[in-house]
């Protein structure tokens, strides 16, 4: 009885979407197993945590009120009033920053495993922009508590973007909602960060996962070229799609323990006319950048340091979102140390800065 | 043949009791977030609406009764009753009509008499009525027990 009511129900569906085709793709869907299989499940935690900063976001938002007034105070409510409000809060600023980091080794692994080159080129560039988009997340929801280092971290950040030549006065207005940093700002931060933002990177989501159904797993280029007796592979379903699972349940336990053990601060509440709290710091994603400004020295030849710097990193960013481009050794499949090398600087540097921002 | 069915039984026993305990933890503090906690407004007995020379005959003042609005009419004969404003239909806002000497709801045409009964319309029930009290010139309003 109980298994007719179910055939009746999937054969409702199946009469009107027709399951086939997706269950012919799932079946003949395989994942390539080599020494480098590791680096496969690192997209998937990303897109776990964030259905986890979606949920919990969403949550949050009954509660919160984003305005000058009242900001502060609905997260404390949040924190004291609403039953395990404080968890929710918790989840969603730890899973934050465990996705900027699933996101950042999975972009590496991507880059140095080549996974970006032809035909995955709009895969790569949705990537990189989500990966920017995902700062901007990061950014923005960072003032949303209007707390003291929200408010400074805010003042810094902007200001950044307000010292580029020419476009960086506008875009200093347009970030702030005006000259300073008020209540205007953090109504567009508020607007950015739960319509906006979310809108853009639900699209470039969407255009990245469609294209690695379609296009498959990359190969690793040494593997590529292997004859197909050599090569290992494991089903998507169920095999992999269960230890990718078991990867989000263990990530699952990290965030839970992390927000239970370590839950979010709220801090002091922002006041315009305070100073800024010493050791102030931004977070560690943006760490890197933020340290080299420091080592800068005011001025280079004609320029600003800090101009020279945003510069230079905006190349970067532009320059390593369109390797897929450049990288002509890798389209014809020769191996290119080159781009190894360039990367593992990159790494270092990061990290290195990082340590350094921390050590200060 | 039978112990690998005992076995196999066990198994789904313990995944699939694991997968339940698991989406209870997940889900208990969900649900139990979107609760909304208590409001903490003082429960209100009684409230002080104005003088009794400052309202006219045949006129009406519309008032706060802790969360709910309140509604005062003084009748022609210089009577007063007080209510809750809220219609009985479908919660909207009532009001004292001059012209035809009722309490109306706009929402959708119901109509009460000056005691509070549903006289014509949807609302199903008359409107909650409380007390009035004059002492001296003060008019105080007080919930009926």
């Amino acid at each position: 009885m109980k298994k007719n009511y179910w055939k009746m129900f999937y054969n409702w569906f199946d009469e009107r979407i027709q399951f086939e085709d997706i269950i012919q793709f799932a079946a003949k869907k395989y994942v390539p197993v080599h020494s480098h299989s590791i680096w496969y499940y690192f997209g998937g935690i990303t897109l776990f945590l964030f259905i986890i900063q979606v949920v919990t976001g969403i949550m949050l938002l009954l509660y919160y009120k984003g305005s000058e007034d009242l900001a502060f105070e609905s997260i404390q409510y949040i924190m004291t009033e609403v039953q395990f409000g404080w968890l929710i809060r918790s989840v969603h600023s730890w899973s934050a920053n465990l996705m900027m980091l699933a996101a950042f080794i999975h972009m590496f692994s991507v880059y140095f495993t080549r996974a970006y080159r032809k035909p995955r080129e709009i895969t790569w560039i949705t990537g990189m922009l989500m990966l920017f988009l995902a700062m901007g997340f990061g950014f923005s929801g960072y003032l949303l508590p209007w707390n003291e280092l929200a408010f400074f971290a805010t003042k810094v950040g902007t200001d950044i973007a307000g010292v580029i030549p020419v476009i960086g006065k506008p875009m200093l207005e347009f970030l702030r909602g005006g000259e300073d940093v008020t209540g205007a700002t953090l109504s567009r931060f508020f607007g950015f960060h739960v319509a906006v933002m979310p809108a853009i990177f639900t699209v470039l989501l969407g255009i990245h996962l469609i294209l690695v159904q379609r296009q498959g797993m990359s190969e690793p280029i040494g593997y590529e070229n292997k004859p197909v007796t050599e090569k290992k592979t494991m089903p998507f379903f169920p095999n992999f799609l269960l230890r990718d699972l078991l990867f989000w349940l263990v990530v699952l336990n990290i965030v839970a323990l992390l927000a239970v053990l370590f839950p979010w601060e709220l801090g002091v509440k922002a006041d315009p006319f305070a100073p800024a709290p010493a050791g102030i710091k931004p977070e560690w994603y943006f760490m890197f950048m933020f340290q080299t400004l420091k080592y800068i020295p005011a001025h280079i030849l004609f320029m600003d340091g800090e101009v020279l710097g945003i510069l230079l990193f905006s190349a970067a960013g532009l320059l390593w979102t369109s390797v897929p481009f450049w990288d002509r050794k890798t389209l014809r499949g020769e191996k290119t140390r080159f781009i190894n090398y360039l990367g593992i600087f990159a790494l270092v540097y990061i990290i290195l800065l990082t340590v350094l921002g921390y050590l200060e | 043949m039978e112990v690998d069915q005992v076995k196999r039984k066990f198994l789904k026993y313990v995944l699939g009791g694991s997968l339940t305990a698991l989406a209870a933890m997940i889900l208990y503090p969900i649900i139990a977030y979107l609760k909304p906690p208590k409001t903490k407004s003082a429960e209100v007995s009684s409230v002080k609406i104005g003088k009794v020379n400052e309202i006219p005959n045949d006129s009406s003042i519309m008032f706060r009764f802790g969360t709910k609005p309140g509604i005062l009419v003084k009748t022609q004969s210089g009577e007063f009753r007080a209510f809750e404003a809220t219609c009985t239909h479908l919660d909207c806002t009532v009001q004292f009509k001059q012209d035809i000497g009722v309490i109306w709801c706009a929402c959708h045409n119901g109509k009460f008499d000056l005691n509070g009964r549903n006289i014509s319309g949807p609302p199903p029930r008359p409107l909650t009525p409380y007390k009035v009290i004059i002492q001296g010139e003060d008019i105080f309003v007080s919930k009926i027990l």
